[in-house]
């Protein structure tokens, strides 16, 4: 694999930091008047999600990670994995609880996902950000009432429970915000 | 295609404002505005800066965009102009981020007869001038350090400064770090973000293997006569009580291309115009100013494209 040198460093850029995958978050260049400029970088552990923070001497290099993101489509549930296939290959790939991670909270059939590979396996995946579930069950809808704030539990078709505004009704489609895991409105169908 | 400006134009107004200040300060302390040539057939051979060259016709030798303007103006002080100052640009590869723009402006002045005290006086007398600092402190190094991390700059030994790293948690491989990257290295990350908060903090007399282009004061320890501003988290100026020795610079300037080669940089030639004119070069102090950072304080931004036209990026 090739180096990245500090000058190269940019967010998104996958390296290796002892012997694990990182992708770089945060580059700060730092230098006091005269002297050493150094790198302040923080970094997201690709396979813990963990943020961890490091610095460099400006001009120095370290190896990049062998990581790729590929698109991929979720199919189904096996005994104890979940199967996604890369529609362009029909390629398919069985991923673990652990690697799936809190993308199993937004998981739906025929839906696109991103999986990283590091070294060819998967590592993680992500859910989009924004992602359109079916309330599966929530207490019936209260007409009119747009109480700002005012909110229920509701389970939506993947189990995963959050909450919404008291308008809104068992069946119903939503958008929601995978990072804040917040109703965002009813979709526009 | 975005091809608007990166500044809006009521910083603009901020930045042209500030220069009028500025100028108008060294009208009234009867300092003469120069101009020097930004492209050079000499260049720095600081360890840490390194110059962009321009390739005139083809067999030519390359030709330097200045990293500062002090060697001309080094020379116009020798020839016997009195005190001067210069607003201009200056460039230096790879130093890009929040505070840094390869390409950024500089004011740089020098005052015959002055000390670095005296002319940290004026610098302050400046800053509130032109972008009404709070009056600012003073702290040597050596008290800096101390009082910070209970540690003496000129005496620690490079195994106590590693162990002083860990102790910061400083998440760096300390094996490639020499006395000064350590010393720099705690200024900068467990020193800088706690000083200078409320006004401007000088810090003056430097380890002598910092010491640029400023005289050494003998003594124990002996220290460089140099001083740097900070304010707000940014390190603002950098002066010299300045070294008027030629023999002393060319030595130094010799240790500078060891350094240089050990890290496989380009060596450039030594500058002899400029070793020869500090012998005719009267006792002095001189600083240089990152003008980009006082407009930054002054229209109140925090990322250095704020108050530039067009920042590297979006040339």
């Amino acid at each position: 694999m090739s180096n990245y040198s500090t000058n190269e460093f940019k967010n998104g850029l996958k390296v290796m930091l002892d012997g694990t995958p990182c992708s770089i978050i945060d580059n700060e260049f730092v230098k006091p008047g005269k002297g050493q400029a150094f790198n302040r970088v923080k970094l997201r552990n690709l396979k813990t999600g963990r943020v961890l923070e490091k610095t460099f001497k400006s001009g120095e290099s370290i190896p990049a990670a062998d990581v790729m993101d590929i698109e991929m489509e979720y199919l189904y549930k096996d005994s104890d994995s979940w199967v996604f296939m890369d529609p362009k290959t029909y390629e398919q790939i069985n991923i673990d609880e652990t690697t799936l991670g809190d993308a199993i909270k937004w998981l739906k059939e025929q839906d696109k996902y991103i999986i990283t590979l590091f070294e060819g396996s998967p590592i993680t995946v992500s859910a989009p950000n924004f992602v359109e579930l079916k309330i599966s069950q929530t207490d019936p809808g209260v007409r009119g009432n747009t109480v700002t704030g005012a909110s229920k539990p509701a389970t939506l078709e993947t189990g995963t429970v959050i909450n919404v505004p008291l308008f809104i009704d068992q069946d119903e489609i939503i958008r929601i915000d995978t990072r804040k895991e917040e109703y965002i409105s009813r979709a526009k169908s | 295609m975005r091809w608007n400006a990166d500044a809006k134009i009521a910083t603009l107004q901020s930045r042209s404002r500030l220069l009028t200040k500025i100028r108008q300060f060294f009208t009234q302390h009867n300092y003469l505005e120069v101009e020097t040539p930004l492209l050079g057939k000499h260049t720095v051979t600081d360890p840490h800066i390194d110059s962009f060259s321009a390739q005139g016709k083809a067999q030519q030798p390359p030709q330097y965009l200045q990293t500062s303007p002090e060697f001309f103006m080094k020379r116009l002080l020798a020839h016997g102009s009195g005190p001067i100052y210069q607003i201009c640009k200056a460039f230096r590869q790879e130093e890009q981020g929040k505070q840094h723009n390869p390409e950024f402006t500089i004011l740089e002045f020098y005052q015959p007869g002055f000390d670095h005290h005296a002319l940290m006086q004026q610098v302050d007398h400046l800053m509130r001038y032109a972008i009404n600092t709070p009056p600012a402190e003073k702290v040597s190094y050596l008290e800096l350090f101390q009082s910070h991390l209970r540690i003496d700059p000129h005496t620690a030994s490079l195994n106590e400064l590693h162990e002083k790293i860990k102790q910061q948690n400083i998440q760096i491989s300390t094996d490639a770090l020499d006395r000064d990257a350590c010393l720099q290295l705690l200024l900068s990350h467990s020193i800088e973000p706690n000083i200078g908060k409320q006004q401007p903090l000088f810090i003056y007399d430097y380890p002598t293997s910092q010491a640029a282009l400023a005289k050494i004061r003998t003594g124990s320890p002996a220290v460089a006569e140099r001083f740097e501003l900070y304010y707000k988290g940014m390190e603002l100026a950098n002066g010299f009580h300045e070294l008027n020795d030629s023999k002393q610079q060319q030595h130094r300037f010799e240790l500078d291309l060891k350094q240089r080669a050990i890290h496989q940089k380009a060596l450039p030639s030594l500058d002899n115009k400029f070793i020869e004119c500090l012998d005719k070069l009267p006792a002095c102090s001189g600083v240089a100013i990152g003008v980009d950072r006082l407009a930054m304080l002054h229209a109140k931004a925090d990322r250095i494209e704020q108050v530039l036209t067009f920042s590297w990026d979006e040339r």
